[in-house]
């Protein structure tokens, strides 16, 4: 079967999957308790039963339930995602408008994480034993361990209290209106604890995985039968050993990829990152429905999304994968 | 005019600054948690709207600790001898942030059509006026239909905002584009929203008041962690946290920092009042002695020392003491466990479990739960906590599904306006968890709030409020706990921040920087 035949095949059957995912959603949510319109008034701090109708009706709350699950899932299959009263925004807008904060901490994250993990995976295995393995992976471990928001308060601690050399929140300066290069360095600098702290996790999972499978794929047969026929130990490792070993860390990686849109929650509040985690949670907390269902259903097409590369490129390091169909 | 020099003169006095002379120019970081939903201050009345608008709309008057008027877009008023007629002379220079001329049209427009159709609060109150009418361009008379002696307590610019008529009039107020860029009178104009990060004021040159305001920009700040909204004051990234920013055991660290100081002031207005509401509809809460042993088995001074960190004041009874019309003369509930055990005794409480719904407003209000429910397993109640979040705690109050349930109201500084609607049993409604959800029911206390509110006269008022308060007191309707003080941190050299009785919420217009 050719490659495009079965992305085609995969889309089709992705399109179906995000409907139904849609549909699951909105009935999920609509089970938490409270609404927006009863949100907004107690965030009022005073409410009559006038004001709380207005809204509702604003909010499109006074329409039967199984309309309103009609009307969003028809809306959705025609790629309409709604509009926030709360906010006063097209839904798409909003997410749009964090998508590219976001975008930026999970890549950087993302990026960072794969390439640190594997190299130091890659550094452990070849020193089996010895004690620059021990070390990789007692870091590592500790890293794997520690919770996320821990790591990050003490990294504001530790870089932005007490030593001042990098700003503990935010996407850039406020008011300092920077342009260009500038701008891109101060964002860069904003960048640096947050996307470390999200990415630590990974690295270890990233380095633990390489490393087991380096090893285990070490020990195969046609691995000897290169040694054999006189290769140099380093082309082995790079032709037959690594990309061998990669097939799991490219699975894992598949996965994280699927959270770059919805991973970063806790990250993006404990460092003010204005991106989508946070828009997500807030809207939880107002259930401002037509939010988080949009943000949800775009997560949803980013994990189908990355299934689908990571298919691609299963096929693309390991040709035998496409052979056996 | 006099009444102006008047003004400025006890603002000086109240920030206790009165010798230096106020320099032009600086700017300030705020934080405003959470992010509002919008700054259109006359559809949206929460918290953190009503803190950023109120830099940008302005009301009629402004008043001081005291509750007592001060001019804002008013510049002078009277009312008549029979408390019917209220009419304001508006300054003559005020002018809208895209150049309009404001005037009497604006004031009618805006009470009569705007905020009557959008304010829940202020329509409440709106029932009492007659007419409003443009005497001439700025000259505006309200009459009443019967006295109504909060009146003159109404036009705080988050009860009555001046909107412009001529961008709302015949439009769909919720869904008039120029809500997304606010246009008031204010010393602030908006300038930029980044959703997530900032929003950004800027000084409005063209303010009715002569040199004011006297900073250039206000950056106010979004932080969702409560932890890193500490951090930005520690490192000098942010200026001001307002009343309830950060977590309370953070504020003597704070405190305690070079140059930082603290006030209390600036709540007045909203005399902050917590409680526990009670269901008095079924279960042994429906015992005035299982309410009364409740009142008596709470240790109220450990809550406000330990959980509040000694800000804050054991309540009395339903009004607050910066509510005017307070009252002391009524029963104490002392903290006394034995009292407590004796009156549970003397009714035979069977140990029936009664359900404990915190307020999900972190981690302070959650430890108050707890400790409360540590006060009522020792004197022998059964309790159980219910966790919630901030609409499942709506859902549940609104609809009555508690038997304590945490809450804290503002009081608006008459307990017309603030007070009554807790009490009074036409204000029993499913819907809200703002109106009378214990399910009070005294004809008594109805008649008297009903009287207290329309009767002519403070002293009349007075003693109709003494006896209500006692009443209610006695029954036990709803479980008094703090009256709450959020304190205000601030960088010292942040000179009259809080000079009125809502503080950071209309201050920055006073507020400079000796740096």
């Amino acid at each position: 079967m050719t490659l495009a035949l079965i992305a085609l095949q995969r889309l089709v059957k992705a399109a179906v999957t995000l409907l139904l995912i849609a549909t699951l959603n909105f009935l999920l949510i609509h089970a938490a308790p409270g609404d927006p319109a009863a949100v907004m008034a107690g965030e009022a701090g005073a409410a009559d039963e006038r004001f709380i109708a207005d809204l509702r009706a604003r909010f499109g709350l006074d329409q039967p339930f199984h309309l309103r699950l009609w009307t969003y899932v028809s809306n959705v299959a025609t790629l309409d995602l709604g509009y926030s009263y709360r906010r006063g925004a097209p839904v798409l807008d909003l997410i749009l408008d964090r998508l590219p904060a976001t975008l930026l901490l999970t890549m950087t994250a993302f990026a960072v994480s794969l390439a640190l993990g594997v190299l130091l995976g890659v550094i452990a295995a070849a020193r089996v034993g010895r004690w620059t393995d021990s070390l990789v992976t007692t870091v590592a471990l500790l890293f794997y361990a520690t919770p996320l928001f821990w790591v990050a308060l003490m990294a504001v601690l530790l870089f932005s209290v007490n030593l001042g050399w990098l700003p503990g929140f935010g996407y850039s300066t406020v008011g300092a209106r920077y342009t260009g290069l500038a701008h891109a360095l101060d964002v860069a600098r904003h960048l640096v604890l947050p996307s470390v702290t999200l990415g630590l996790f990974f690295t270890a999972v990233y380095m633990r995985m390489t490393r087991a499978s380096m090893l285990e794929v070490a020990g195969m047969d046609f691995v000897k039968t290169a040694r054999a026929k006189g290769l140099s130990p380093g082309l082995i490792q790079r032709r037959h050993v690594l990309r061998n070993a990669l097939l799991p860390v490219v699975t894992l990686a598949g996965l994280q990829a699927g959270q770059l849109i919805g991973g970063a929650v806790l990250t993006e509040t404990v460092f003010a990152w204005p991106g989508i985690g946070r828009l997500m949670f807030e809207s939880l907390a107002a259930r401002d429905y037509s939010v988080l269902l949009g943000v949800f259903l775009v997560s949803a097409a980013m994990v189908i999304l990355f299934n689908i590369l990571t298919d691609i490129v299963y096929h693309l390091i390991d040709p035998r994968i496409g052979a056996t169909r | 005019m006099k009444n102006l020099l008047l003004s400025a003169a006890s603002l000086a006095l109240v920030a206790g600054a009165a010798l230096a002379e106020p320099q032009r120019g600086g700017r300030v970081d705020v934080v405003i948690q959470p992010e509002p939903p919008g700054l259109m201050v006359g559809l949206l009345q929460n918290a953190p709207v009503q803190m950023v608008a109120g830099n940008i709309y302005e009301g009629l008057l402004r008043y001081d600790a005291d509750l007592a008027p001060q001019p804002g877009l008013a510049r002078e008023w009277e009312v008549s001898e029979d408390g019917l007629v209220y009419t304001f002379r508006l300054a003559e220079n005020a002018r809208w942030h895209d150049g309009e001329p404001f005037t009497a049209e604006d004031v009618v427009f805006s009470v009569d059509v705007f905020l009557r159709e959008t304010h829940p609060r202020l329509r409440a109150s709106l029932v009492h006026v007659e007419t409003i009418e443009a005497v001439d361009d700025h000259t505006v008379r309200f009459t009443l239909n019967n006295p109504f002696g909060p009146f003159l307590g109404l036009f705080e610019v988050g009860t009555m905002p001046m909107v412009p008529k001529h961008i709302y009039e015949g439009t769909d107020f919720a869904n008039n584009p120029m809500n997304d860029t606010p246009i008031g009178t204010g010393p602030f104009r908006f300038n930029e929203w980044v959703q997530g990060s900032h929003i950004h004021l800027v000084r409005n040159d063209d303010y009715h008041v002569e040199g004011m305001p006297y900073l250039d920009e206000i950056f106010w700040r979004v932080i969702p962690d409560a932890a890193a909204r500490a951090v930005a004051f520690e490192t000098g990234q942010v200026d001001v946290l307002p009343g309830g920013s950060v977590e309370n055991f953070d504020v003597p660290r704070l405190t305690a920092m070079d140059g930082v100081c603290v006030t209390g002031g600036g709540w007045e207005f909203f005399g902050p009042h917590s409680w526990m509401w009670i269901n008095l509809r079924e279960g042994p809460t429906t015992d005035v002695r299982f309410r009364r042993a409740i009142m008596h088995a709470m240790d109220r001074e450990f809550a406000r020392d330990v959980v509040w960190n000694g800000f804050g004041r054991v309540a009395s009874g339903p009004v607050s003491s910066s509510t005017r019309f307070f009252s002391d003369d009524v029963t104490i509930y002392d903290y006394d466990p034995d009292k407590a055990r004796a009156l549970l005794a003397e009714m035979a409480y069977d140990g029936t479990p009664i359900r404990l719904v915190p307020l999900p407003y972190g981690e302070t209000w959650q430890r108050w739960g707890e400790a409360v429910r540590q006060n009522l397993l020792d004197v022998g109640i059964n309790v159980e906590l219910v966790a919630t979040d901030v609409a499942g705690w709506n859902q549940r109050t609104s609809e009555w599904d508690f038997d304590l349930a945490f809450t804290f109201l503002y009081q608006f500084g008459d307990p017309a306006l603030g007070v009554a609607r807790t009490y009074v049993s036409t204000n029993i409604a499913k819907g809200s968890p703002w109106n009378n959800v214990s399910g009070y029911v005294n004809e008594e206390v109805d008649r008297l709030f009903a009287e207290a509110a329309v009767a002519v006269g403070d002293e009349a008022r007075q003693a109709l409020y003494d006896e209500v308060q006692r009443i209610i007191v006695d029954d036990v309707p709803v479980a008094w706990l703090l009256e709450l003080e959020f304190p205000t941190i601030y960088r010292c050299d942040l000179e009259n921040l809080v000079t009125t009785a809502i503080g950071v919420n209309d201050g920055f217009r006073d507020a400079w920087l000796s740096r």
